[in-house]
C-alpha cells in the first residue's frame, strides 16, 4: 500500500493508477463502489409506487430489529438476578419480549405482502432469499430465548422441545437441554446471523430497488432512473 | 397502587391459559387472536390511502 503525502487539498483524483490498481484495498474500494453508489446506498428519491402502507412494514421491522439488540445488551449486561426481580428489570425483560412480538408481527405482514408482490422479480431472488434465511434464523432465535428465560417456563419448554429435536437427530449436537449452549447460541451465535443477513438483505434492497407492483414491472426501473417521484412531492 | 392496575394489563393474563381445538389442530387464543390482527393490518395496509405531503406549506 503506498502512503500519499502533501495537503487535503493536494490529494490525487479519484482515478486509480495501474499501481493502484493491483493493490486489493483498491480493488475492494472499487468493487464496494460499483456494487454500492452512494447515491443507490442512501437514495433521496423514491418510485411514485412506493407510496403505499404496505411499503413501510419492511423498515418496522429493522427497527424492532434494533429494540430487540438494544434491550438484549441490557439484559447481557445486568444479568437474570435483575431482570428476574426489579422493576427496572421487569419493564426491560418486557421490552425485549415484546420487540420480538413486533419484529415478528411486521417481518410476517412483510412477508405476506412481498409473496403476493412477487418480490423475486427483476433479479431480485437473492434479496427474496436473504429475507427467508433471515426468518428462519430468527425463528431460532426466538426458541433459544425461550430457552434462556431462566424460569419453569424455559425448563417445561425445554423437556417439551428435546424429544422433537432427538426425533431429528439433531440432539446428538443441538442438545436443548444445554442451558449454556442454548444461551451461548441465543446471544451469540444466532444474533449475529440475524444481524448479518437482515443487513446483507437491506443492501440488497437498496441494490436492485423495490420491487414495483405487477403493472409497472414492464419498465421495471433501477432506483436511480427510475421514473421518479421526489421524496417530497405527492405521489 | 391507583397507577399500578392503570398501566396493567386489561385482560387478567395470571390464569391458565385458553385454547381453540379444531380437529387435530391446536391453538392458543393469544396466538389466534395476533394471527387475526396480523390479517387486519395486512388488509389495512392495502386498502387504506397513503398520506400525501403538501407542497412547502402552501
Amino acid at each position: 500500500m503506498s502512503i500519499e503525502t502533501g495537503t487535503p487539498a493536494e490529494a490525487p483524483a479519484p482515478t486509480s493508477t495501474p499501481e493502484e490498481s493491483r493493490q486489493w484495498t483498491a480493488r475492494v474500494r472499487h468493487a464496494a463502489e460499483s456494487a454500492f453508489p452512494p447515491h443507490q446506498l442512501l437514495p433521496d428519491r423514491q418510485p411514485a409506487y412506493m407510496a403505499s402502507w404496505i411499503y413501510v412494514f419492511g423498515v418496522l421491522t429493522v427497527v424492532s430489529l434494533a429494540w430487540v439488540i438494544i434491550t438484549g445488551c441490557i439484559l447481557a449486561i445486568m444479568g437474570p438476578s435483575w431482570w428476574h426481580v426489579s422493576s427496572a428489570g421487569h419493564l426491560v425483560n418486557s421490552l425485549h419480549l415484546w420487540s420480538v412480538e413486533a419484529f415478528f408481527f411486521f417481518m410476517v405482514i412483510h412477508l405476506w405482502g412481498k409473496f403476493f408482490m412477487a418480490a423475486w422479480r427483476g433479479n431480485r431472488r437473492l434479496t427474496w432469499a436473504t429475507g427467508v434465511i433471515s426468518f428462519l434464523a430468527s425463528v431460532g432465535a426466538a426458541f433459544t430465548g425461550y430457552l434462556s428465560q431462566q424460569n419453569f417456563d424455559s425448563q417445561w419448554i425445554s423437556t417439551q422441545a428435546k424429544d422433537g429435536i432427538n426425533s431429528t437427530g439433531a440432539g446428538a449436537v443441538w442438545n436443548v437441554l444445554n442451558f449454556g449452549q442454548m444461551l451461548m447460541w441465543h446471544i451469540v451465535l444466532l444474533p449475529i446471523g440475524v444481524a448479518a443477513i437482515a443487513g446483507l438483505h437491506v443492501l440488497l434492497v437498496r441494490r436492485h430497488g423495490i420491487v414495483p407492483p405487477f403493472d409497472e414491472s414492464d419498465a421495471d426501473p433501477a432506483p436511480a432512473t427510475a421514473s421518479a417521484i421526489a421524496a417530497d412531492e405527492p405521489a | 397502587m391507583f397507577l399500578g392496575v392503570l398501566l396493567g394489563a386489561l385482560i387478567n393474563l395470571n390464569g391458565s391459559g385458553h385454547y381453540i381445538h379444531w380437529g387435530f389442530i391446536q391453538m392458543s387464543v393469544a396466538n389466534f387472536v395476533v394471527i387475526v390482527l396480523m390479517i387486519v393490518v395486512f388488509v389495512l395496509a392495502i386498502l387504506l390511502p397513503f398520506p400525501k405531503r403538501k407542497r412547502g406549506g402552501q
